[in-house]
């Protein structure tokens, strides 16, 4: 589904602040999989999504979503094929708009024509698909969306995105902005929208809990580089004492020493 | 000269629509407005003195500005060139665009030729005074650009368009290429202006390559006059306000410019004052702001 091929991006190359922040970044993301990503702040994650999404063109290396090498492909092209949510609830949504103009703009990717859409029937749908967050926004629907709570905007900004029915979902740290009760609200929409949909999908969490309890693999990132890729029976048996051991081996094999592994380590578990 | 303006207001409020588009929905602050307004103006005169009749002068000055402003919008997708710089050179451009179109003249009159106050004016005949006549033909033609306009952003189209302003980035995640709709956002913009200044010749009775000087000045005092007077979010309200800002604006130069006088403004002080009623509205809504803040934060 996703293909990364010797991937690097470099900002600000040729200048004495260049700084490489992904370097040889080589990944392949299988249909149905459901990858979770962990590193320290400033590993390089967003960063990796933002190549994968196409905000960023990579320095050097090539992307391929569905078998076709997309990395000349503008973001909006790419769009087509990948749901992105962000951590910041305001990112996902026009707040000066009402709830159901925001959810008619996203209930179809692809350029828009001009003929008018939002009808009883389509604000039947949206109703139907609003009840199904358990918010009560379906009693909403002509409000403006900067009325809603934060964890309701996330929330109403995961239905738009399954609704857009993309192939890949990416959620970067998509509950962190949220207080503990509306993330896990959030939480539980994720998990049964990506078995609803059978979404591939690529979740970037600080949550060391969640990055093991959630998905069939995960990635742990670290300055721009994958040191730890877990699936199938391995990643089910894996615990935060045992992912810490894997943590600080590879770090004794690098630097043969523990004082960067207290570092690593202290960065790592929010 | 009450009836007078009003019909100048209408005239103008159909130029701060295309403003209003452009600043407020798209926030792209186009400054091709003053050379499209006089480019509308030009056309229309050109093609009513060719023997054209005023509908196809006035589509053809309507697509003489969509013209115009993807000009400006291409400048700024493709070179990366700020709007701003974008729209100076546009308007720049067509300043000389203007005088060829007139035949490398700077101003040409219509005294002679039907334009379409002179068939208004014709209906009206032992109907009603003419110029009653004239205001209501502005109010309907104000009246249908702005109901299809609402209509417009009742599309799936113009619902993007209301998003783009606000969040670039959930457009772009939605797969549409904001380049796109910036150029079709600023074409119907300048669309609208050129109409507007086809209207403004042909009720003054002349076309002129300077009659867009600081145009976009007044178009923006109208929206942000207009965003004075009524407090609302719903579309069919902001156009609304856009009009009546515009007939405001105008009341209030012509205020300038019959009793100025009295305090030895003349109308050369028209200018500054137009500014200067911006940087009035832009400060009380900052005053409103802040004390806003404040009330809460307390
Ligand atoms: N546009 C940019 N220009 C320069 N440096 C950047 C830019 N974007 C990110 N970085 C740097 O790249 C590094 C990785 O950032 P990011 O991918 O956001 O990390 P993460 O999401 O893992 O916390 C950081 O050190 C950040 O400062
Ligand atoms: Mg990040």
């Amino acid at each position: 589904m996703i293909r990364l091929e010797n991937l690097a991006c470099t900002f600000d190359a040729g200048t004495p602040n260049a700084k490489t922040v992904i370097k040889n970044f080589n990944l392949t993301v299988a249909a149905g999989e459901f990858v979770t990503i962990i590193g320290s702040n400033g590993a390089g994650k967003t960063t990796l999504f933002n190549l994968i999404s196409g905000s960023l063109m990579p320095t050097s290396g090539r992307v391929w979503i569905k078998d076709q090498d997309v990395t000349a492909h503008p973001e909006y092209k790419r769009a087509r094929y990948l749901g992105r949510i962000f951590q910041d609830p305001l990112a996902g949504t026009a707040s000066n708009m009402t709830l159901e103009d925001n959810m008619m703009i996203t209930c179809k990717k692809g350029f828009k024509w001009p003929v008018i859409s939002l009808n009883r029937k389509m604000r039947a749908y949206f109703r139907d698909q609003l009840i199904h967050l358990k918010m009560g926004l379906e009693g909403r629907m002509k409000e403006n969306v900067s009325s809603l709570s934060g964890g309701q905007r996330q929330a109403l900004t995961l239905l738009m995105m399954v609704l857009s029915r993309p192939a890949i979902a990416l959620l970067d740290e998509h509950t962190a902005a949220l207080d503990p009760r509306n993330a896990a609200v959030v939480m539980d929409l994720t998990t049964r929208f990506i078995r609803e949909h059978r979404l591939t999908t690529l979740m970037i969490t600080h949550n060391m809990n969640h990055a093991i309890a959630y998905g069939s693999r995960l990635l742990m990132m670290d300055a721009g580089e994958i040191i730890i890729d877990v699936s199938g029976e391995e990643k089910a048996h894996l615990t935060v004492p045992r992912l810490l051991e894997m943590f600080a081996d590879i770090r004794r094999e690098a630097f043969g020493n523990d004082e960067m592994l207290l570092t690593g380590g202290r960065n790592l578990g929010h | 000269m009450l009836e007078g303006i009003f019909v100048e207001g209408l005239i103008y409020a159909i130029m701060a629509l295309g403003v209003f588009f452009t600043f407020r929905i798209l926030d792209f602050p186009d400054l091709t407005v003053d050379g499209s307004f006089p480019l509308g103006a030009v056309i229309m005169a050109t093609s009513l003195t060719a023997g054209q009749n005023p509908l196809a002068g006035l589509l053809l000055a309507f697509g003489g500005g969509v013209l115009a402003g993807f000009v400006t919008a291409a400048i700024h997708n493709r070179l990366k060139v700020p709007h701003l710089l974008a729209g100076i050179l546009t308007m720049t451009m067509l300043y000389s665009v203007n005088i060829r179109i007139l035949d490398n003249r700077a101003n040409l009159p219509l005294l002679r030729v039907d334009t379409v106050l002179t068939h208004v004016a014709a209906w009206a005949e032992n109907r009603i005074p003419v110029e009653w006549a004239a205001l209501i033909f502005f109010i309907l033609v104000v009246l249908i650009i702005k109901l299809a306009l609402d209509l417009f952003f009742h599309t799936d189209m113009g619902l993007v368009f209301g998003a783009l302003g606000n969040n670039e980035q959930m457009v772009r995640v939605q797969g549409v290429n904001p380049a796109t709709l910036k150029l079709i956002g600023v074409g119907l913009s300048n669309g609208l202006v050129a109409l507007s200044g086809a209207f403004a010749a042909q009720y003054q009775g002349f076309a002129d390559v300077n009659l867009g000087q600081g145009i976009v000045v007044s178009g923006l005092a109208s929206v942000m006059l207009g965003e004075f007077i009524i407090k609302s979010n719903r579309i069919g309200m902001l156009t609304l306000r856009v009009i009546l800002g515009a007939i405001l604006f105008k009341a209030i130069m012509y205020l300038g410019r019959f009793y100025g006088y009295y305090i030895n403004m003349t109308p050369n002080d028209l200018k500054l004052i137009a500014g200067i009623l911006i940087i009035a509205s832009l400060a009380v809504t900052n005053y409103r702001r802040i004390r806003g803040k404040g009330g809460t934060a307390a």
